[in-house]
């Protein structure tokens, strides 16, 4: 009997790694794996064959959200008459110091 | 609407902004990159196989280990640039079925059989040596995530080529028949490396639209030319011949001229021709096979539990 592909048995995985204490979980890429503990071990074996990492997320890669990026300009607009939410907007005299 | 699009794209190209999976591309830039990433993602896992076939025969455990850690790496680089393909829209099991079905090329050079322990080393130095070559450049790819795929690689296939020199090295140093086995294994690898950079520059018409896309930026005669001005110098500590009586120095040019490389070999290993095309395939296909009953046990191992932790969600009539 010819078995399934794996990609219609086995979901796919977005892989998160925390490379030091400290730091953000990063992504790092994606894998196949039946299930949880499966895809982090196998991530494990792929992504810290060198000592990358020290904690792994994984997330079923369905139940990730993106935005849209065909409507970026739209979007993302509304940050970009806004220059006054950065520092340097603002001008100060040189005498002023540590502000 | 297309026109626009092109425009942004080409835009993108222009000012080295990588171009991500939702982007809007070329239906041929698509098709070129799928070609090429799934290729080159065969090749990593077809490469396994001549190396795998030394395993159970390196001459010691340092060698036996560092050896198992090469061909884990290469197992892992497939998986990188499968991934990385699967982002413009083709499937891993179309991938992985072009390849069983023999309609998806991998690189030639698998095609060559290992048949002394030499050729690991070789492998490690000329093959690898070549690769990484090749890759290097491809760190900057125009599509984002073969770029950073090939950062990936690039940063574990160091070691291997070291290894395969330290290798080599060792038998360099070693009694009559081993510098003779490290000759000889040098003389059966040299040329395929070279044909691993492909046909010439006039001879390659993707080429020049891939370096236009900026997926290449360099063409492969030009890569071509640096392995050997690299190799020519690398031999010397080796203290062994490229076989090659063509090979000089050119003041005009600044690099190494060299001999004519044999096109009408590398076109018949290409259509299938090789030493061990047949073989390499079928170990792919009877791996796949003999694999099938652990996927779909796993597959039925987490069906199970997923029922047993959400007997409802599964529609169960046993809601106790």
């Amino acid at each position: 009997m010819e078995a399934k592909p794996p990609a219609e048995n086995w979901p796919l995985w977005e892989v998160f790694i925390r490379a030091r204490q400290g730091l953000d979980h990063k992504h790092a890429g994606s894998l196949y794996a039946a299930d949880a503990q499966m895809a982090i071990e196998n991530a494990r074996d792929v992504y810290t064959r060198r000592n990358e990492g020290i904690s792994i997320w994984v997330v079923e890669s369905k139940n990730i959200q993106a935005s849209n990026p065909a409507e970026s300009d739209t979007f993302y607009d509304p940050a970009n008459d806004k220059v006054y939410r950065h520092p340097s907007f603002y001008h100060l005299p040189d005498e002023v110091k540590n502000i | 609407m297309s026109e626009r699009e092109q425009e942004i794209f080409d835009q993108k190209i222009e000012q080295e902004i990588r171009i991500e999976p939702k982007d809007w591309m070329p239906d041929d830039y698509r098709k070129m990159l799928i070609r090429q990433m799934s290729q080159h993602a065969h090749s990593e896992i077809v490469g396994m196989l001549p190396e795998g076939n030394w395993i159970t025969r390196a001459p010691s455990l340092r060698r036996k280990a560092t050896l198992i850690a090469k061909v884990q790496d290469e197992a892992g680089h497939g998986l990188y640039l499968y991934s990385a393909t699967e982002t413009l829209g083709i499937t891993r099991d179309e991938t992985i079925e072009q390849l069983l079905a023999g309609k998806a090329k991998y690189s030639s050079i698998f095609n060559y059989p290992t048949l002394t322990w030499a050729d690991i080393g070789v492998i490690g130095w000329l093959v690898d040596g070549a690769a990484i070559m090749n890759q290097v450049p491809l760190c900057r790819a125009s599509y984002g995530p073969y770029a950073r795929a090939m950062i990936r690689i690039c940063k574990e296939e160091s070691f291997h080529q070291r290894q395969g020199f330290e290798i080599l090295l060792t038998l360099s140093r070693g009694n009559e028949s081993q510098k003779n086995m490290c000759q000889d294994a040098i003389n059966r690898w040299w040329w395929p490396s070279l044909m691993m950079f492909g046909p010439n520059d006039d001879a390659s018409p993707n080429s020049q639209r891939s370096m236009q896309w900026k997926i290449k930026r360099f063409s492969n005669d030009e890569l071509r030319q640096k392995f050997v001005d690299v190799c020519v110098d690398q031999v010397k500590t080796l203290n062994m011949q490229l076989p090659d009586p063509e090979i000089r120095w050119n003041e005009k040019t600044g690099h190494f001229d060299f001999g004519q490389i044999n096109w009408d070999e590398f076109y018949e290993v290409l259509k299938g021709n090789g030493p061990c095309n047949h073989e390499r395939l079928e170990a792919r296909k009877k791996a796949h096979a003999e694999g099938a009953w652990v996927r779909e046990a796993a597959a039925a191992h987490a069906a199970k539990k997923n029922y047993s932790d959400n007997p409802v969600l599964y529609g169960s009539q046993t809601t106790s």
